[in-house]
């Protein structure tokens, strides 16, 4: 198994931000990462709880931590491919 | 010596079957279409409730690396006329046509609820308080994220709007065998 270094280089804070605008910040944000790179979203958006894994899915980068935060907002971390 | 010649007759038999077998498989593979990861809409609607969800579509596709093309046809093409630009055509049909359809996505009215208009200005009030990005917002969003925006030659001509009325950064205007090209190798497409 690969060692990860659980850094988060870049946060993408797209809380309040509806369907796709957390999607459309995110891949902003990963045009400047470098591969390997991990990306923290914050959204607020319900739906981007089926969105970002199937956004993960899609674009073939790893969503590594998906959580609720205490207050109440979402919390994702992406590894860029 | 009979055993050889029965042996050699059935090599050779299996020997042209195989040979069909790749000519048929050849054959077969030229027909066939590899997709591609990528989205293709068709817009063929202008109204409000049409050209947001194809733009959302298209640049979410793009967000997610997917190569995406939206095809404007008929009244999506009013979608893309610049704001600017009031009354296009050269004779009184064309012209009475974009009188009843206003250019840009800005202008764009709703299938449905339109009330003169105070149907869009409440499903925008309600976009901005839900934050969600309008269709004009998305459309230069599509584009900076290289989704490619292709007008349809045919419904221009017909409708009278020429290259200039439309906003910049489009693709060269395409018929209809380009479009069902572009949707061939599209592993999604759409007619919204």
């Amino acid at each position: 198994m690969d060692v990860i270094t659980n850094t988060v280089t870049h946060t993408v804070d797209a809380r309040g931000q509806s369907c796709p605008g957390p999607l459309v910040a995110l891949a902003r944000a990963l045009k400047d990462a470098r591969a390997g790179d991990q990306l923290e979203l914050l959204a607020t958006d319900p739906g981007s709880k089926s969105d970002v894994p199937s956004w993960a899915s899609i674009s073939g980068n790893e969503l590594l931590e998906a959580e609720q935060t205490a207050e109440g907002a979402y919390r994702y971390v992406i590894r860029k491919a | 010596m009979a055993a050889t010649e029965t042996r050699v007759d059935a090599t050779s038999t299996s020997y042209a079957e195989l040979l069909g077998r790749i000519e048929a498989l050849e054959s077969e593979q030229r027909a066939s279409v590899k997709k591609k990861n990528k989205l293709t809409i068709i817009a063929w609607g202008g109204d409000l409730d049409r050209i947001w969800p194809t733009t959302i579509l298209a640049t979410t596709a793009a967000a997610s690396g997917m190569e995406a093309s939206v095809f404007f046809t008929f009244w999506g093409l009013f979608a893309i006329v610049k704001p600017d630009v009031r009354i296009t055509g050269d004779n009184w049909m064309q012209k009475m046509m974009s009188a009843m359809n206003p250019g840009s996505a800005q202008r764009a009215k709703l299938s449905r609820y339109n009330f003169a208009g105070a149907g869009p200005s409440m499903f925008k009030k309600l976009a901005k308080d839900h934050q969600v990005a309008r269709p004009d917002e998305l459309i230069s969003t599509a584009q900076e994220l290289g989704v490619r925006l292709i007008p349809c030659q045919m419904t221009m001509d017909l409708l009278g709007l020429r290259p200039e009325h439309l906003l910049d950064g489009l693709e060269e205007p395409i018929g209809a065998a380009t479009a069902i090209a572009e949707m061939r190798d599209a592993a999604v497409s759409l007619f919204i």
